[in-house]
């Protein structure tokens, strides 16, 4: 089987005003199905850029990217739309839940443009909220919720539609370390038991040490690639 | 590929539509300030819309029964080429129908299925001591039938009574109220005209205003002959007010009419270059009139709808944009979690949609509220179509749509990258 995701020689290049900005420059990238990698680097780095790349948010202005045999750096809006429904999942830094809008639908989401039978959208997301630890909370909103049960929403929203890999830009950047920790935990599990490949970027490296693998980022390219058993150095 | 559903089954549009009009309501009535304030120019505008039309229906069907009044396929032919309307009097040498034109047409018109004359003063009519001045018509048997006139009791004097100059008379409702007491019997009752004594042999069921505005119910019918003889001391017996024709088929009135002309021209001997001592005027000649009318009130009315219209989507199409703007980080979620342009776009569309029709559907409430108040206050008719509803709303959502579509794109057009960095 083909890995998931190959990157050759990927770049980006933005143009604000005269100024060109370089934020990636030749990356080559192999990930097999089921890897945890954490993608670290100083702001400005050009890791986020990277995952919105990844993430089929954005296209390179170079180079190719196979998503799981499928050319997609140049792939048409709604293609990528449709990859970033079914194979891709995001959890973001501040969560980004849909406000005034309950546990349930927020997790329902993906499903919802999916398209397919309401009743089943529902039982997919309330499933999903019962395995992230929030059964119960499904008419809670957002702003009803703490932070770490946000995030939890947001994983729930992440994985309903079953996606190939789940993209987490940094994650506990907002949150306390108990939280962090029962996120990171349910994050692992999902790679653990569901073969979820997961791309983590962070800068703390406790967070990383969950990963499996650690990616370097500096100047738009990948410095450092280790992989190593996880939780050789990780949280205590 | 552990990702096993099928490739791509096609969206239930329906479920996507229905569960996006719910999400739109919860959004707008969430807001329910600020979108009250942005339906209100296209409740303004529907209301507006539908009063105005109800108002000027009410006054078209107000109109089209007085036209209808005058009876039916009626012909009338006056005197003199310059009078508009009403009896040219007094004037001696000038007086240019005859009793004779009337029985001519008739002989050599197959078009016509009736002919009938009518003289017409104002005069004092005496009921023991009341009386009234009032206009008193001397008319053959035949005018009646052709004006359509109608009975409450009694009924029309016969051409006998033509003949024998009969002492009879046919009293209106107006003219009634002023001679006798509530409840009196008018039937049978003797007025005086100018000191004759007169029979009321018919009580007149009521006609209203003429679309000249006059009452027709003020009015008092004799026998042609006994006007002539005994009341309106005619210097020329067997001259006319008026002369009146009908005729089967509506469509037949444009060629009677020309048979009329050349007729009387003939008769009155009018040479080529002389103009008509005589005035036709036909109920299609008076329908032209209100059609022009109604004409100019319809494009009063749709300029009026154009400009409330515009205003009220300029204001969806403002709050829209605030709304995108608003909702920018939740517009790239939804992308980054799968949503096409196609779903955003239909989001935001239907949510100006639902705007506007709510606005419209309000606005029809408040449209039939004001016709209705409109024919309470002012006493005015009002009608309320169907019709008139059904475009205003049909408008209001095309509105919603067409303001909406800018907005719409825009939110869909957004790169969701910077969607989500938006703060």
């Amino acid at each position: 089987m083909a890995p998931l995701i190959v990157c050759e020689d990927l770049w980006k290049i933005y143009r604000i005003g005269d100024v060109e900005v370089q934020a990636l420059r030749g990356v080559n990238l192999t990930i097999e199905r089921g890897e945890f990698v954490a993608i670290m680097g100083t702001s400005g780095s050009g890791k986020s850029t990277l995952m919105n790349l990844l993430g089929c948010l954005d296209q390179p202005s170079r180079g190719r990217y196979q998503l799981d045999g499928l050319d997609v750096s140049t792939a048409k809006p709604d293609l990528l739309a449709d990859l970033r429904n079914r194979q891709i999942g995001f959890v973001f830094q501040n969560f980004n839940l849909i406000p005034r809008t309950s546990a349930l639908e927020n997790a329902q989401l993906p499903l919802f443009y999916r398209g397919g039978s309401i009743k089943e959208q529902r039982r997919q997301a309330a499933a999903a909220l019962q395995r992230v630890g929030l059964a119960g909370r499904e008419q809670h909103y957002p702003a009803q919720l703490s932070g770490g049960q946000q995030q939890r929403v947001a994983i729930a929203r992440a994985l309903v539609g079953a996606p190939s890999i789940l993209f987490a830009d940094e994650p506990t950047g907002n949150l306390d370390t108990v939280s962090s920790r029962e996120i990171m935990d349910i994050l692992e599990q999902l790679n653990r038991d569901d073969g979820i490949t997961i791309i983590l970027v962070t800068h703390e490296p406790d967070i990383a040490a969950y990963a499996s693998r650690e990616l370097v980022m500096k100047d738009g390219q990948i410095v450092q690639d280790v992989r190593r058993a996880p939780h050789l150095s990780g949280v205590t | 590929m552990r990702l096993t559903s099928p490739v791509s089954p096609r969206l239930p549009m329906s479920a996507f539509v229905l569960l996006t009009v719910m999400t739109a309501l919860r959004i707008l009535s969430r807001n329910r300030l600020r979108a009250g304030l942005t339906m209100l120019g296209i409740v303004i505008g529907v209301g507006a819309v539908i009063a105005m039309v109800s108002i000027g229906q009410g006054a078209r069907a107000a109109v089209q029964a007085q036209v209808a009044s005058m009876g039916t396929n009626v012909i009338v032919i006056m005197p003199g080429s310059t009078t508009v309307s009403g009896v040219r009097g007094g004037q001696g040498g000038a007086v240019t129908l005859t009793i004779n034109d009337a029985t001519e047409l008739k002989k050599r018109s197959p078009l016509l299925s009736d002919t009938g004359w009518a003289k017409r003063d104002v005069m004092q009519i005496v009921n023991g001591n009341r009386n009234w001045n009032g206009p008193v018509n001397g008319v053959s048997p035949s005018y009646l039938t052709i004006r359509d006139w109608s009975f409450t009791s009694g009924g029309p004097f016969t051409e006998a009574d033509m003949e024998s100059a009969a002492r009879v008379a046919l009293i209106g409702q107006t003219t009634l109220e002023n001679l006798f007491d509530p409840g009196e019997e008018a039937m049978g009752a003797t007025i005086r005209i100018k000191n004759v004594p007169f029979q009321i042999v018919g009580v007149l069921a009521p006609k209203g205003q003429s679309a000249q505005g006059t009452d027709q119910d003020d009015v008092m019918f004799i026998p042609f002959t006994t006007g002539e003889r005994k009341v309106f001391g005619s210097q020329f017996l067997g001259s006319v007010g008026a002369l009146f024709a009908s005729t089967d088929q509506s469509a037949d009135l444009p060629e009677a009419v020309e048979h009329i002309r050349e007729t009387l021209r003939a008769r009155h001997r009018l040479g080529p270059d002389q103009a008509d001592d005589f005035t036709i005027r036909t109920q299609v000649d008076i329908g032209k009139v209100q059609e022009s009318t109604s004409q100019t009130l319809t494009v009063m009315l749709f300029a009026i709808a154009s400009v409330s219209l515009l205003v009220g989507g300029i204001g969806i199409m403002n709050i829209l944009l605030v709304s995108v703007t608003e909702r920018t980080k939740e517009i790239g979620v939804r992308m980054a979690v799968g949503a096409k342009r196609i779903h955003i776009l239909t989001q935001f569309l239907i949510e100006a949609m639902t705007l506007s029709l709510f606005g419209g559907l309000i606005g029809v409430i408040v449209g039939i509220v004001g016709a209705q108040l409109t024919t309470l206050i002012a006493g005015w008719p009002t009608m309320i179509s169907a019709e008139a509803i059904l475009t205003a709303f049909l408008f209001s959502l095309a509105v919603g749509l067409f303001f909406g579509l800018y907005p719409a794109n825009k939110a869909a057009r957004l790169n969701p990258i910077e969607a989500l960095r938006y703060e």
